[in-house]
């Protein structure tokens, strides 16, 4: 018993320290798991407020960009008004509709809620973005991320009252589907911690036909985000010799160097698509 | 001022720096500016292993938090704060020169070549363990190589330049052992 003390003593820094590696090791892969744990909460309510310090200043020196970036999306949205399109009479009896005036309203399935970046990593291999705006103003987990011109940026991860974390696509746990625009392969992005927008897809066949600069949007299997929002371009294709697949870069659509405001996309349908999950999985 | 106050405002504008200034450079894929460890590098002689290990895990911790994955520079912090003290012992030209000054400089540690020495050496070790606790899951082992190679060249100009502009002054204590 003495001599287990006298050892402890004699190699107590060394003990310590290994204690602390492994906290800290521990921390590194279990993180994810037990996110929900208080000091992440905490932490984020403590660095978010930081953060939003800071972006305020930062703000004014992008507000050019930022602007431009508006102007372009506000080109692309009016071009898709109805008063720009002359719809040829065809009919050569007048209707009276009967639907109801607001039936829009019933069918809509996804709402757009904007938010302020106000930090965002791209240099670690493990990026976030924090937004600022939480729980209290509608944001929840699960929610897709994409930037003002509608290219996909991340999933969000964690909220607080105040702030949300978003797993940004650069990422390496953040796999979501993506889908060739033109033969409608679907695989896996996945991002190989290297070079900041530049991503990889996985898992598509090499019967699909592709080439450098065609477009890979969302695949619109999972309930996040709608179908066919664009991701990014193609830049290279390898084939894989180990298997019957290619692996492809591309570049996102969203540039996450400059990120300034988001949009968070609420499936409103969410609520009957998870009942009818949740029923399914009492009854095996 | 004491020197309790002073570390407190260097901790402070350490993690401002790393986060506000350094993260914000995006120089290119393969380098990352690291600054912020030069906090432990410069903490006195004096101090108990196990507090300086302590004060090691609460800058990572608190780097970590911004960077909203703890564990990796917590990791490297401490991995740097157990190195310290056995360098300080190998580098120091005379015995009790340590006790002579407060904190380690160029002054301190006898010359320019001693001290590159030693930010060298631990720099490169805390780049190395946070790279590779990084890539653990990529495994590109040339990649790694390359990448804390070069942040670390840039880490070692980064703490040159901090030396130049802000000259500590380190008073000779004589007899004060």
């Amino acid at each position: 018993m003495r001599n287990i003390f006298l050892f402890i003593r004699l190699y107590f820094n060394l003990i310590f320290f290994l204690l602390l590696q492994g906290l800290s090791i521990y921390l590194i892969i279990h993180y994810s798991k037990y996110h929900h744990a208080a000091f992440g909460n905490f932490a984020n309510q403590v660095t978010g407020k930081v953060n939003s310090q800071y972006s305020r200043i930062d703000n004014y020196f992008r507000l050019k960009r930022t602007n431009d970036s508006l102007v372009k999306a506000n080109e692309a949205l009016y071009n898709r008004l109805k008063m720009d399109f002359e719809l040829p009479d065809t009919v050569s009896k007048t209707m009276i509709d009967t639907i109801r005036v607001d039936s829009i309203l019933q069918y809509k399935k996804y709402t757009y809620l904007q938010a302020r970046v106000v930090s965002n990593s791209i240099s670690t291999q493990n990026n976030y973005i924090v937004l600022s705006r939480g729980k209290n103003k509608q944001l929840h987990e699960g929610m897709g991320i994409v930037d003002i011109n509608n290219a996909v940026v991340g999933i969000i991860y964690e909220v607080t009252d105040g702030y949300a974390v978003v797993m940004s696509l650069l990422h390496k746990d953040s796999h979501l589907s993506g889908k060739l625009l033109k033969g409608g392969e679907t695989g896996t992005l996945n991002w190989d911690g290297k070079e900041p927008n530049i991503i990889t897809l996985s898992n598509i066949p090499k019967s699909a036909k592709v080439a450098a600069g065609d477009t890979i949007i969302t695949s619109g299997f999972s309930t996040t985000f709608p179908k066919g929002m664009i991701i990014g371009t193609v830049v290279a294709v390898y084939s894989e010799t180990s298997t019957s697949n290619f692996r492809i870069k591309f570049r996102t659509a969203a540039n996450f160097y400059n990120l300034q405001y988001v949009y968070a996309i609420e499936n409103v349908q969410q609520e009957p698509i998870n009942k009818i999950l949740d029923k399914l999985k009492q009854q095996r | 001022m004491s020197s309790f106050v002073k570390n407190i405002i260097r901790f402070i504008f350490f993690i401002l720096i790393q986060v506000y200034v350094l993260d914000k450079i995006h120089l290119h894929q393969m380098v990352t500016p690291y600054l912020y460890f030069l906090f432990i590098l410069w903490l006195p002689f004096k101090m108990n292993r196990t507090l300086l290990m302590i004060i090691a895990f609460v800058l990572g911790f608190t780097l970590d938090s911004f960077r909203h994955h703890p564990g990796f520079h917590t990791a490297a912090c401490i991995l740097i704060a157990y190195v310290r003290p056995f360098l300080i012992n190998l580098l120091i030209p005379q015995e009790g020169a340590e006790t002579n000054y407060e904190e380690p400089s160029f002054k301190s540690m006898g010359g320019l070549v001693p001290y590159l020495i030693y930010t060298g050496i631990l720099c490169l070790l805390h780049n190395a363990w946070l790279f590779f606790l990084e890539a653990w899951q990529f495994g590109d082992i040339w990649y790694f190589f390359i990448k804390t190679i070069l942040s670390t060249a840039i880490s070692l100009l980064l703490i040159l330049i901090t030396e130049l502009i802000f000259t500590r002054k380190q008073k000779f204590r004589t007899n004060t052992v």
